[in-house]
C-alpha cells in the first residue's frame, strides 16, 4: 500500500485533471486506470459554473491534489492552498511553485518555505521539486509527506531524464517518492517503479492521448509490472554473477 | 539594457540578401530542430518556407497539444472608454475622428461586468483610448477593483505608464499587461503615429519591461500587421517575446497576430497579411516559442479562427464588443470591426465540437 499522510491507496498511479480534450473523459480514465488520486489545479476550479466546475467530474471516493499552479514564490502557493482547502478540496496540497514560464522549472527554495509553512497548517503536503537530493532531505525536516522529483521537463514525455538522481534520492529518503512530469510511456513509468519509486503521476500523456481511458489503463499495468519487478529484486540482480573467468577462483573459497 | 539594443543590430541587416540564400534543406532543417535559434526563425518567416507550411503546421499542432493540451483559454474584452489624445493613422479612436466619445462610469463599468459574467468567462481584458487626462491611474485602479468582483483575471490595454503606476495597479488587482508595438519599424513608426504621447518609440517598447518588473504575470505582445514589411515585423515580434521570455523567467508570455481591417477613417494599409502567410508566421512563432500563448482575436472571421485552433492558437476571445458599453447599449463606433460576430456561447459549443475544452477560467483571485 502507498501511505501517504494518513490515507492509504493500492494504486500507485496519480493522475491530473489538466490538458483533456472533454472533462467527462476524466471519469472514464479513473474508471480505468484506478488511479485514486488526481490533482487539480487550483486556477481552473471554477465553483461557480457547475458545468465547468472539474469537481463534478471526479467520483467522491477520489482523493483530491489540488495544486498551487501559477504561484511564483511560496507565499503565492500558500494563498492558493488555502483558498483550495476553503474550497472544500481536503487537506492534501501539491506545492508547485514556478519562477520559469519557460520550461515550467520549480524553485525548490520557495517549495521548501511554503512546504514548512504549509505542512505546520496540517495540509498534507506533495511538493514538485526539482531532483536534488539536499532539497529532499530538507523537504523531509519541513514536514513534506513525500516529494516529487521530475524525470524531465513538464509535457516533454522525455521519461526518466534524471534517472541517476532519482536512484540517489529513492535511497535516500525517509518519505515516499513520486516521480512527477515528463513521463510519456508505460515502459518509461515500468522503469521509474523498477527503480523504487513508490508511485507516479501521469498527466499529459494520459490526457493528450487518443483515447484517454485506454492509455490510462496501459499506465496502470505498467506500473503494476514495475512495481513487481522492483519488488522482485529483479534489478538487484547482478550482471557479474555468472562470469565466465572467475576473478577470484585462485581463492579457492 | 533594452530591447531597443536589439532592433539596433538589425539596422543595416539585409533581409532580402538573406532570404535569397535560403535553401529549403536550411528550412527543413530548422523546422526539424529542437531549440530554434533566431536564424532559424527567420528561416521559417522566409517566403520560400510557405513550401514547408504543412510540416509546420505539423509540429506546431504537436508542441501545442504537448504544452496546453487540447484546451483553448477565453477571455472577452471591454472597452471602458474611447477617448484619446493620440493620433494614430489606422485608428478609429484617434482624436482627429469625430466620434461619439464616451467613457463609462463606475456605476456603468459594474452593469457591463455584470452582463459579461454571464457568459461565464471569468477572465476579462479592459481597454481605453490613451488619455491619461480623462482615464487617470485612479480611475483605472477603480475599474480594477470593480472587474475584480466579477472575474479572476484582469489585464490592461490603456496607454503606456512607468513603472511605479503599474505597481498600483498590480496591487490593485491587474493580473496581465497587453501593449502591441504596432511597428517595429521606428521610420514608419513615426509615420504613422502623428502626435501625442503614443508618438514616443522608444518608451512604448519598454512597456512590457516595466509591466514585468511591477509584477504583471502576463504580457502579451505583437505588432499590428499592415505597417511595415510582414516577415521583419513578424521576425521582431518574435525577438521580443523571447527578450522578455529570458529576461523575466517567471512572466508568462503571448502574441497576437492583429492585421489592419476596416476601422473608422480611411487608412490604407501599407502592408497585407494574407491568409496563408498567417498561418505561416502563427506557425513559426510556435516553433520559435514553443510555451508561448498565441491569442487569436475576433478580427478574424470564425472559419479561418476554427481552422487556427488545430493548429497552434491557444487564447480565444468570443462573442466580444469593440464599442464601449457595447455589451448593454452600444452608442459608438467600434475601435476596428470584427469579424467573428458569433456570440461567446456559439463560439464555445465549436470549440468543443471541435475536441478542443474551452477554459473558461485559468487563474484564482489571491
Ligand atoms: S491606437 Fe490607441 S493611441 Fe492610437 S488613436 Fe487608437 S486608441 Fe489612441
Amino acid at each position: 500500500m502507498l501511505k501517504i499522510g494518513d490515507k492509504e491507496f493500492s494504486s500507485r498511479l496519480l493522475s491530473g485533471t489538466g490538458k483533456f480534450r472533454d472533462k467527462n473523459d476524466i471519469k472514464k480514465m479513473l474508471e480505468k486506470s484506478g488511479s485514486q488520486i488526481i490533482t487539480i489545479a487550483l486556477r481552473r476550479v471554477n465553483l461557480e459554473n457547475p458545468q465547468d466546475n472539474v469537481l463534478n467530474y471526479i467520483p467522491k471516493h477520489i482523493t483530491l491534489l489540488p495544486n498551487t499552479s501559477g504561484a511564483r514564490n511560496a507565499d503565492e502557493a500558500v494563498r492558493i492552498a488555502n483558498i483550495a482547502r476553503e474550497a472544500g478540496c481536503g487537506d492534501f496540497i501539491k506545492i508547485e511553485v514556478i519562477h520559469d514560464a519557460k520550461y515550467l522549472m520549480p524553485d525548490n527554495e520557495e517549495t521548501i518555505k511554503a512546504t514548512r509553512i504549509l505542512a505546520k497548517d496540517g495540509f498534507t503536503v506533495l511538493p514538485y521539486i526539482m531532483p536534488d537530493i539536499v532539497t529532499c532531505k530538507k523537504l523531509e525536516d519541513a514536514g513534506a509527506s513525500v516529494v516529487m522529483p521530475l524525470g524531465s521537463p513538464i509535457g516533454s514525455n522525455a521519461g526518466l531524464q534524471t534517472k541517476s538522481i532519482l536512484e540517489m534520492i529513492i535511497e535516500n529518503s525517509n518519505i515516499p517518492v513520486i516521480i512527477d512530469a515528463g513521463i510519456g510511456l508505460p515502459s518509461q513509468a515500468a522503469s521509474a517503479m523498477e527503480i523504487g519509486a513508490d508511485a507516479v503521476l501521469i498527466n499529459t500523456a494520459i490526457a493528450t492521448a487518443s483515447n484517454p481511458a485506454l492509455a490510462g489503463e496501459a499506465f496502470s499495468w505498467a506500473i503494476k509490472a514495475g512495481r513487481i519487478a522492483y519488488l522482485s529484486k529483479l534489478q538487484e540482480q547482478s550482471q557479474y554473477a555468472n562470469a565466465s573467468s572467475p576473478l577470484t577462483g585462485f581463492l579457492n573459497l | 539594457m533594452s530591447f531597443l539594443n536589439v532592433l539596433r543590430e538589425y539596422e543595416n541587416f539585409d533581409f532580402e540578401g538573406y532570404f535569397k540564400n535560403v535553401t529549403d534543406e536550411m528550412i527543413i532543417s530548422s523546422i526539424n530542430k529542437k531549440v530554434l535559434d533566431k536564424f532559424d526563425f527567420l528561416n521559417l518567416l522566409c517566403p520560400k518556407a510557405k513550401n514547408h507550411l504543412e510540416m509546420m503546421a505539423q509540429k506546431a499542432h504537436k508542441i501545442t497539444v504537448a504544452n496546453f493540451g487540447y484546451t483553448i483559454n477565453l477571455y472577452l474584452p471591454i472597452y471602458v472608454s474611447n477617448y484619446c489624445s493620440s493620433d494614430c493613422l489606422y485608428c478609429g479612436f484617434s482624436k482627429k475622428n469625430k466620434i461619439h466619445r464616451k467613457k463609462l462610469s463606475l456605476e456603468e463599468v459594474g452593469i457591463e461586468a455584470k452582463e459579461i459574467a454571464k457568459t461565464g468567462i471569468k477572465s476579462i481584458l479592459f481597454l481605453t483610448g490613451e488619455s491619461r487626462k480623462v482615464t487617470p491611474l485612479e480611475y483605472l485602479c477603480d475599474v480594477t477593483k470593480i472587474l475584480k468582483k466579477h472575474f479572476s483575471f484582469v489585464s490592461i490595454e490603456v496607454f503606456p505608464m512607468s513603472q511605479e503606476d503599474y505597481e498600483v495597479l498590480f496591487k490593485a488587482g491587474v493580473d496581465g499587461l497587453t501593449v502591441y508595438q504596432e511597428v517595429y519599424d521606428k521610420k514608419i513608426y513615426k509615420s504613422v503615429h502623428v502626435s501625442g504621447e503614443k508618438s514616443n518609440f522608444e518608451y512604448r517598447l519598454d512597456t512590457p519591461q516595466r509591466g514585468a518588473k511591477a509584477g504583471f504575470r502576463s504580457l502579451n505582445i505583437g505588432t499590428l500587421f499592415g505597417l511595415g514589411n510582414i516577415s521583419k515585423e513578424a521576425f521582431f515580434s518574435g525577438l521580443h517575446a523571447r527578450y522578455l521570455s529570458y529576461k523575466y523567467l517567471e512572466c508568462e508570455l503571448g502574441l497576437s497576430l492583429p492585421r489592419i481591417n476596416d476601422a473608422e477613417g480611411d487608412f490604407k494599409p501599407n502592408t497585407i497579411l494574407d491568409d496563408v502567410t498567417f498561418v505561416q508566421i502563427m506557425c513559426a512563432y510556435r516553433l520559435f516559442l514553443p510555451r508561448v500563448d498565441i491569442n487569436i482575436s475576433t478580427r478574424e472571421d470564425a472559419k479561418f479562427r476554427d481552422n487556427l485552433l488545430g493548429i497552434c492558437a491557444t487564447k480565444f476571445s468570443a462573442g466580444s464588443k469593440t464599442e464601449v458599453g457595447g455589451y448593454t447599449k452600444a452608442k459608438t463606433e467600434p475601435q476596428f470591426e470584427i469579424s467573428d460576430k458569433r456570440d461567446s456561447e456559439e463560439v464555445i459549443q465549436r470549440i468543443q465540437n471541435l475536441g478542443y475544452e474551452p477554459v473558461y477560467k485559468n487563474w484564482e483571485s489571491i
